[in-house]
């Protein structure tokens, strides 16, 4: 154990924050965002000192802390990070920050309300990500559901209560199932060995004990319905343009950045060790959801007349791309997919943000209402370019890198499945060029010519998440060496569990592409309960 | 300095960086920067060529000038013995296993295609300070060729095919910025929008072929790459799909047929981008991938069997669609875009046919003379009839503005393949190879095409310079900034043909451009004088009736009347004017057809099928509450719930009402271009 619980200290940060912001008066607005920002900034160092001591070449869990919870349920408290969560939490403390800076002006009823809302959401998201215990992390899941739904009910549009309980609801349905499934996963290997758990590691390594294949089914089936609906996977996926253009900005980017990419988190997390054998049957059906979604998100994205909406379609569109790589079952469609998940709130946080600018100015989002806008704004333009060819996966930018892998990963084990994901990385330009020539080519019509241009904070607001993009995708490697030792290892831990096997393309000798030994985390795990 | 190649395409991103961001506040308002860079960089791509001829001939001779250089020279064996390319590459990243490599690979094509595009470039950053002079947007320009030219070079000296797809990538986004450059025209952002999404149509295919490739040669090194499909023990299968997709990729960057129509439409940008995109950059990418891994195709498409294969097809089509819509165009710069798909698809043919170098030199050989021709025009709509290309707005020009005559006139000729200038030498070497490797079809298919090339340009030469003036300007001769890019360029047109011109002894291109490793042995025909005076006659021919037509029955009368009183050229007219109808087949067809079924059924689906099973689950919820509510437990069920529980079943029915797009068609029209190329793909992957 190390002397400083530095993981604990991430997921509770902002929520130490919250609670002190409930002391400050509510006549002094200012210091509540003072505050608020402090919070989210030390969560950030937190988060960034943690990325940099994180051991690279170490597929394990690091810097594991494990306390007692819930003797009587066999609940502990366990919070571990690895190579694929250690950049879920680092975007995550990234996008909070610029998310208040965001919305720290046009938010001006209930400030206090509105940033602890915000840093209640941080510690959820933080508590998702670190959770090794089912338990805990079904505990943080649940809870998560509570700030996003104040958030976008009190500080939303027109129709926000609409899509706060449309996203409530939603997303409430699917935990139900996952709830449901924890406690029988449980209590089965409690039945089976007589330890009551929920430690992630020690059910991963009893692997069902013999029993039959139908049950690891549906107990997967009933996790796959929750991160279906985050991710959001086709036909889940309804909830996500409502919400989207019901938040506000600061919750459009996070929602974009990192409360879909749960969804997706939950599935890189779970079902590879939990359900192999159920994974590796169901993966033609997740290549199918995930290549619906990846062509039909394109195409919906075509026909809406809102920015937000369209921007919406898209996440929905990459999700796929983040599930195709998955469901590859390749060590490279798995990098490819994490990778996305870090890439992809770079980009579409940047076009969030630069759309809440646009909204700032002219009160409305629809592409009718707007064109010409590059005339009187030239640097929001030039940010929106940046951000649209990011988006896109042009080479250069960290989508190219994300999806090229999860296409390659990809088109090792089911070829046709990539060929038609390939027709998305053109759609994906499709909808977004026509988007970009509607709303910032032609001569500026009406309000739109007096429309003033990026101001010096908006413009430091979207540069970190575009530079960050560039970085990343001209040289990825600082991510990937990070993800890939745990990569491997869930694909060795597939190979060593079930018949599956890593295809072996013509020109690879048999242990490049392959993943490592899988050690058991098990026996660890169990030394520290005592 | 073959071993530091990559300071040539850093030059000029340099320069790109500091043109952005300084620019505005240096005197000549960035232009200096731009051209400094560029300029630098040609002089490192001579030297780069000079130590390769230097290498080549220390190869075949065992002597060496390369001490005068101060540079060691390595000797790759005994005299005439192969040159192997100089190959730098480092590990960027890893990735499962796989190693991700940036590096240099130069050899004769590389260190040719680095001349080629750094001397246009060159040429058209210094034409550009007067044509561009007064643009509100002048230091932005100088940034966006920066980094044209950046990414094209990047392109050139790739040492892999993932890297190459980077710099094709930065290629096609840069065009879609000088296309659209003066975007306050909707028009014009369209066609640069066009021009990007279709090239992105055929990256499909480049990106699968790619990938193909990769995992069947287990590297994205190109060398390992050639090596691989050399090796007789490669599966025929792979290089087959691998080389279809490529194929589909040069198809969209190199406007061959049938995804040529962004071409035309990219003349919507400044015209000294046009000569970049048309002679140095970006169209030619697809021809230089197509040259760089050439034994894919050789041995993917079976070439050594002579007879018909789909490259050669593509190109042989490709020659004759382009050439036939020149003539029915009346802005001189769609004539030459036109022109330009034509003269790519020589050179597709000419690797279809297996005539390597000669596709090479007529890729070198055209960029000269393309470049001379658009500047030319960009000359004659700055001095001549102030910044328009209508041609029914020129005539006459040709004693107002002589130097633009002559140096037109010159290109004109070179286009035409009329000896002794450099579109004769290289087409004659197109043509001669065709016939003798067995591919009699595709000569018929040239020389018809050479027919064509000399009418069209005459008639764009007597719309333009003879006649009477029939503007509303005072036409005068342009400043020195753009005649001496013109002056320099004839001079080239006149004597680089002469490089590879056979009867005279010379194959100095050959010696130093063709690969001696890793390539398939190709049979090089013999020079053939009568063939060369055939396609000469064809010219000459086509040229004296056009002019017979032009002069002697005043402004094509004669031509009108035809097509009033014969019905068959009537009809041959109308579908040349409709383009073939091949964008209102993509636009009226294809996309008005998938536009109302698919796109539209699947919103409407999406609101009124999945919302609505959604809406209707919540409001069941609802009732479900109000019944508990109501009969079971009143006090238990909190107030707030049931409110905006019912709210919710009111938003609901609002929301299904359907918000339809209208999309408009070529968005659409991409949709159908990509679906038919995944059709074809996926056809390919499962069989």
């Amino acid at each position: 154990m190390p002397d400083f619980p530095i993981l604990t200290a991430i997921v509770v940060t902002p929520i130490i924050g919250a609670a002190l912001m409930t002391l400050i008066p509510a006549r002094r607005p200012e210091i509540t965002r003072i505050v608020a920002l402090l919070f989210t900034v030390a969560t950030l160092g937190l988060s960034i000192w943690l990325l940099w001591n994180f051991k690279v070449g170490d597929p394990d869990f690091q810097y594991v802390e494990n306390y007692e919870w819930i003797p009587g349920l066999g609940a502990r408290f366990i919070l571990g990070v690895d190579g694929i969560s250690i950049f879920m939490v680092v975007i995550t403390a990234l996008l909070m920050p610029i998310g208040l800076l965001a919305s720290a002006h046009h938010v001006d009823h209930r400030v206090k309300a509105f940033f602890g809302w915000f840093l209640v959401l941080e510690t959820a998201i933080m508590g998702i990500f670190l959770s090794l215990d089912l338990i805990g992390f079904f505990v943080f899941w649940e809870f998560m559901l509570v700030p996003m739904y104040f958030l976008i009910q009190g500080w939303g549009h027109d129709n926000r209560r609409y899509a706060a309980t449309k996203f409530f609801l939603y997303t409430a349905v699917g935990s139900a199932l996952m709830l449901a499934c924890t406690l029988v996963l449980g209590f089965l290997h409690e039945a089976s060995t007589g330890l009551l758990t929920f430690d992630f590691r020690i059910l991963a390594a009893w692997g069902f004990g013999g029993l039959s294949i139908t049950t690891e089914t549906i107990l997967f089936l009933g996790f796959m319905a929750a991160f279906a609906i985050k991710a959001p996977l086709f036909p889940f996926h309804t909830w996500l343009p409502d919400v989207h253009t019901e938040a506000p900005t600061a919750g459009s980017v996070v929602l974009a950045g990192v409360i879909i990419k749960m969804g997706a988190y939950g599935f890189i997390r779970f079902s590879f060790e939990l359900f192999p054998r159920a994974t590796v049957d169901l993966a033609p059906l997740l290549l199918i959801t995930a290549v619906i979604g990846i062509l039909y998100g394109s195409i919906v994205a075509a026909m809406q007349r809102d920015l937000k909406r369209l921007v919406a379609y898209s996440s929905v569109a990459h999700m796929g791309f983040v599930i195709l790589g998955l469901a590859s079952l390749t060590v490279i469609g798995l990098n490819g997919a994490t990778f996305i998940m870090v890439s992809h709130p770079l980009t579409t946080g940047a076009l969030f943000l630069i759309i809440g600018f646009i909204y700032e100015r002219r009160h409305t989002r629809q592409i009718d209402e707007l064109g010409g806008i590059w005339k009187p704004a030239p640097v929001l333009t030039a940010l929106f370019i940046v951000a649209m060819f990011a988006g896109i996966g042009l080479p250069g930018f960290s989508g190219f890198v994300g999806e090229f892998l999860a296409l390659a990963g990809t088109f090792i084990s089911e070829r046709p499945y990539a060929i038609l994901a390939a027709v998305g990385v053109v759609l994906a330009a499709v909808y977004m060029l026509w988007a970009f020539q509607r709303v910032f080519t032609g001569k500026p019509t009406g309000e739109n010519a007096k429309m003033t241009d990026a101001t010096k904070r908006e413009i430091l607001l979207v540069a970190p998440l575009l530079v960050l993009s560039l970085f990343l995708g001209l040289y990825p490697k600082p991510v990937l060496e990070r993800i890939e030792p745990t990569v491997r290892q869930k694909i060795a831990f597939l190979e060593q569990k079930t018949d599956y096997r890593q295809k072996r393309p013509h020109g690879f000798d048999s242990n490049r592409l392959g993943g490592e030994s899988y050690k058991d985390l098990a026996k660890k795990a169990l030394k520290e309960q005592r | 300095m073959l071993n530091s190649v990559w300071i040539i395409p850093a030059l000029p991103a340099l320069s790109f960086v500091l043109v952005l961001f300084f620019g505005k506040r240096l005197p000549k308002r960035g232009a200096e920067i731009a051209i400094t860079a560029v300029a630098a960089s040609f002089i490192a791509s001579c030297w780069a060529a000079v130590e390769w001829i230097d290498r080549v001939n220390a190869a075949e001779h065992g002597a060496s000038i390369g001490a005068f250089f101060g540079k060691s020279v390595m000797f790759s064996g005994e005299g005439g013995a192969a040159v192997e390319p100089v190959v730098n590459s480092v590990t960027w990243w890893q990735n499962g296993g796989i190693d991700f490599g940036v590096g240099t690979y130069v050899d004769g094509l590389t260190v040719m295609m680095m001349f080629v595009v750094t001397l246009i470039s060159l040429l058209v950053h210094i034409y550009s300070t007067g044509y561009m002079h007064d643009d509100r947007r002048y230091t932005w320009y100088y940034a966006g060729l920066s980094l044209f030219t950046a990414s094209m070079l990047t392109l050139v000296v790739s040492a892999g095919t993932l890297q190459m797809l980077v710099g094709w990538e930065l290629v096609g986004l840069c065009s879609f910025m000088l296309i659209g450059f003066w975007w306050e025209e909707r028009e014009n952002s369209r066609a640069a929008i066009k021009a990007f999404l279709m090239t992105r149509t055929g990256d499909i295919g480049l990106m699968i072929g790619i990938i193909v490739l990769f995992f069947a040669v287990g590297s994205f090194d190109i060398a390992k790459t050639n090596a691989y499909a050399l090796n007789g023990a490669s599966h025929h299968d792979i290089l087959l799909v691998a080389s279809v997709c490529l194929l589909i990729g040069i198809m969209g960057k190199s406007g061959q047929f049938p995804l040529h129509t962004w071409l035309p439409d990219a003349m919507a940008g400044p015209t000294p981008v046009s000569a970049l995109i048309h002679a140095a950059t970006m169209v030619v990418a697809g021809v230089y991938l197509g040259a760089r891994l050439y034994p894919v195709f050789y041995e993917g498409f079976s070439i050594f069997n002579g007879g018909i294969n789909m490259m050669a097809l593509v190109g042989g089509i490709t020659i004759l669609v382009g050439a036939s819509l020149a003539f029915v165009q009346r802005d001189i710069k769609k004539v030459l875009a036109y022109s330009t798909i034509s003269q790519l698809g020589y050179m597709i043919l000419a690797l279809g046919v297996g005539a390597w170098v000669a596709a090479v030199f007529h890729l070198f050989t055209h960029a000269i003379f393309k470049a001379l021709l658009f500047l030319g025009a960009g000359s004659v709509s700055h001095g001549g009839t102030h910044h328009s290309f209508d041609m029914r707005e020129m005539g006459g020009l040709r004693k107002k503005m002589p130097i633009t005559f002559w140096t037109f006139i010159i290109g004109s000729l070179a286009l035409a393949g009329i000896f002794p200038l450099a579109g004769f030498w290289s087409k004659d070497e197109i043509l001669v190879n065709a016939g003798s490797n067995g591919f009699e079809l595709f000569l018929v298919v040239g020389l018809a095409g050479a027919f064509l090339t000399a009418a069209y340009m005459t008639r764009c030469v007597y719309l333009t310079f003879f006649g009477e003036y029939r503007g509303h300007h005072h036409p005068h001769e342009s400043e020195r900034s753009i005649t001496t890019p013109l002056v320099i360029l004839a001079g080239l047109t006149i004597v680089a043909g002469l490089i590879n011109a056979a009867p005279l002894g010379i194959e100095k291109f050959t010696e130093w451009v063709e690969p001696t490793t890793n390539f398939p042995d190709l049979v090089h025909a013999e020079f053939d004088a009568p063939l060369a005076i055939i396609s000469v006659s064809i010219a000459l021919f086509a040229i004296g009736v056009m002019s017979y037509f032009l002069f002697r029955r005043e402004e094509s009368s004669a031509l009108k009347g035809l097509t009033q009183r014969n019905r068959l050229a009537r009809t041959g007219y109308t579908l040349l004017e409709r383009k073939y109808y091949i964008d209102y087949l993509y636009e009226n067809i294809i996309v008005e057809g998938i536009r109302e079924p698919i796109a539209r059924a699947m919103y409407w689906v999406n609101q009124n099928v999945i919302d609505a099973l959604v809406n209707l689950v919540g409001r069941s919820a609802v009732r479900v509450g109000r019944f508990a509510y109501e009969n079971i437990d009143q006090k238990g069920i909190d107030r707030a719930i049931n409110a905006s529980a019912a709210e919710f079943g009111v938003a609901g029915g609002e929301l299904q009402r359907i918000q339809s797009g209208s999309v408009q068609r070529y968005a659409l029209y991409i949709f159908a271009a990509v679906g038919a190329i995944s059709v074809a793909l996926f056809v390919l992957s499962v069989a």
